[in-house]
């Protein structure tokens, strides 16, 4: 269902303002979403004034340095810090992105930093990820076959092999998935990019043999056919991946097997 | 080993039901989705249009009164305004479902691609509609 407007328990209270400390040297202002399951309090937009001179370059040095000088109670998921784990998605001045791969210089004062969008927050910049995952775990992400296992591996040519570039990069950060209006009004019944490019990654790999059952199961008007071509998802994905031709290519799969 | 039973004094927190982040609020649109939500507005603007040329059908079947008054409606700047709108809906959409038809063969997916083609599809609809109003208003059509 499409609603445009945030719930009343949702509405974006303005939030306290933390100033910069004494002598700081080049301050930026960030402007940072933050909830509080404890008590009854509406989420809010506390904005730091913070001292980047003293902090790495990336948003996530950022935050981290919010969080160990400023305000110890700000919440957040984070771990490599280099652009593979996908933990600290979130958006960042409008966009869905890593905290840990874009740098603060490409950001204006005052940016807004907030969780990925249309997600239930648990606290601060913290969503609640369990659809997005079950949503995964749903196209089966893993080898199906019926031939008996070969004594060693499952071999794959080469250009069979260069048919997976592109799709088995996705390190799940949902960038693409909570970008996508579609998923915003129908995230309950529509896969999202996500899991529709790794439900092709499935279908594309030459090994596996459950096409029919996987495309069976895709056919769906929700599952699949929600995609509008809006084209976030590939404006937005961090390693520049395009969910939304995988699912055109998914389409034509269904097409090919009906003519 | 530490005593594993609950301790009373650290009580569970209180569950509420999660507020929704927000989304329209704070996103940053890309052209892509601007020209996303124009073809369906420019489609449902195409079904008031067929109603209104439905309309004016109706009033010159029911005499010269209605029909002028019909003439008086559309021919209002307000009228004109709403006309011109639905200009731009025929050839914006005319042009979307082009791009529609090209990316239903596997193409224009790269975002530069998308972006460069919602720009033209966009672009062709607002030079097509100043086309057609100059024309009509140069042979004395409007």
């Amino acid at each position: 269902m499409v609603q445009l407007t945030l719930p009343k328990n949702s509405k974006v209270v303005k939030g306290k303002h933390h100033p910069a400390p004494e002598g700081a040297k080049t301050v930026k202002t960030f402007k940072i979403y933050r909830y509080d399951p404890e008590g009854d309090a509406q989420p809010r937009w506390d904005t730091y004034d913070v001292d980047v001179s003293a902090c790495g370059p990336m948003v996530l040095d950022v935050l981290l340095h919010i969080k160990n000088t400023m305000d110890p109670t700000l919440a957040l998921r984070r771990s490599c810090r280099e652009g593979v784990c996908g933990s600290c998605a979130m958006n960042i001045g409008g966009r869905n992105t890593l905290a840990c791969t874009h740098g603060h210089a490409d950001y204006s004062s005052g940016v807004s930093v907030s969780p990925l969008p249309s997600q239930p927050v648990l606290k601060d910049l913290v969503p609640d990820l369990n659809l997005f995952f079950a949503q995964y775990a749903s196209i089966e992400p893993w080898l199906q076959t019926t031939t008996p296992e070969p004594q060693k591996e499952w071999n794959q040519a080469p250009a069979d092999r260069q048919k997976l570039d592109g799709l088995y990069e996705c390190i799940l950060c949902a960038c693409c998935t909570t970008s996508c209006p579609s998923y915003w009004w129908n995230g309950d019944k529509y896969l999202g990019p996500a899991a529709l490019l790794q439900a092709y990654r499935w279908l594309a790999d030459s090994r596996d043999e459950a096409k029919g059952e996987r495309l069976d199961d895709l056919e769906d008007p929700f599952k699949l056919y929600r995609c509008h071509t809006i084209m976030n998802c590939a404006q937005v994905c961090p390693k520049g991946l395009n969910p939304a031709k995988a699912i055109a290519q998914i389409k034509a799969l269904l097409v090919e097997r009906v003519v | 080993m530490s005593d594993s039973k609950p301790d009373a004094a650290v009580s569970a927190p209180v569950v509420r039901p999660s507020p929704l982040s927000p989304h329209l609020q704070v996103w940053r649109w890309h052209i892509t989705m601007l020209a996303s939500i124009l073809t369906r507005a420019t489609g449902i603007a195409l079904y008031g249009g067929l109603l209104i040329v439905a309309l004016g059908a109706l009033a010159l079947a029911s005499g010269s009164d209605a029909y002028a008054t019909y003439l008086g409606l559309v021919g209002s700047w307000l009228g004109r305004l709403v006309l011109f709108g639905i200009t731009f809906s025929i050839f914006y959409h005319l042009a979307a479902g082009i791009r529609h038809l090209v990316w239903d063969f596997g193409k224009g997916f790269e975002p530069r691609t998308a972006n460069m083609s919602a720009f033209f599809c966009i672009g062709f609809g607002l030079a097509a509609a100043v086309v057609v109003w100059l024309l009509a208003v140069m042979t004395g059509g409007a």
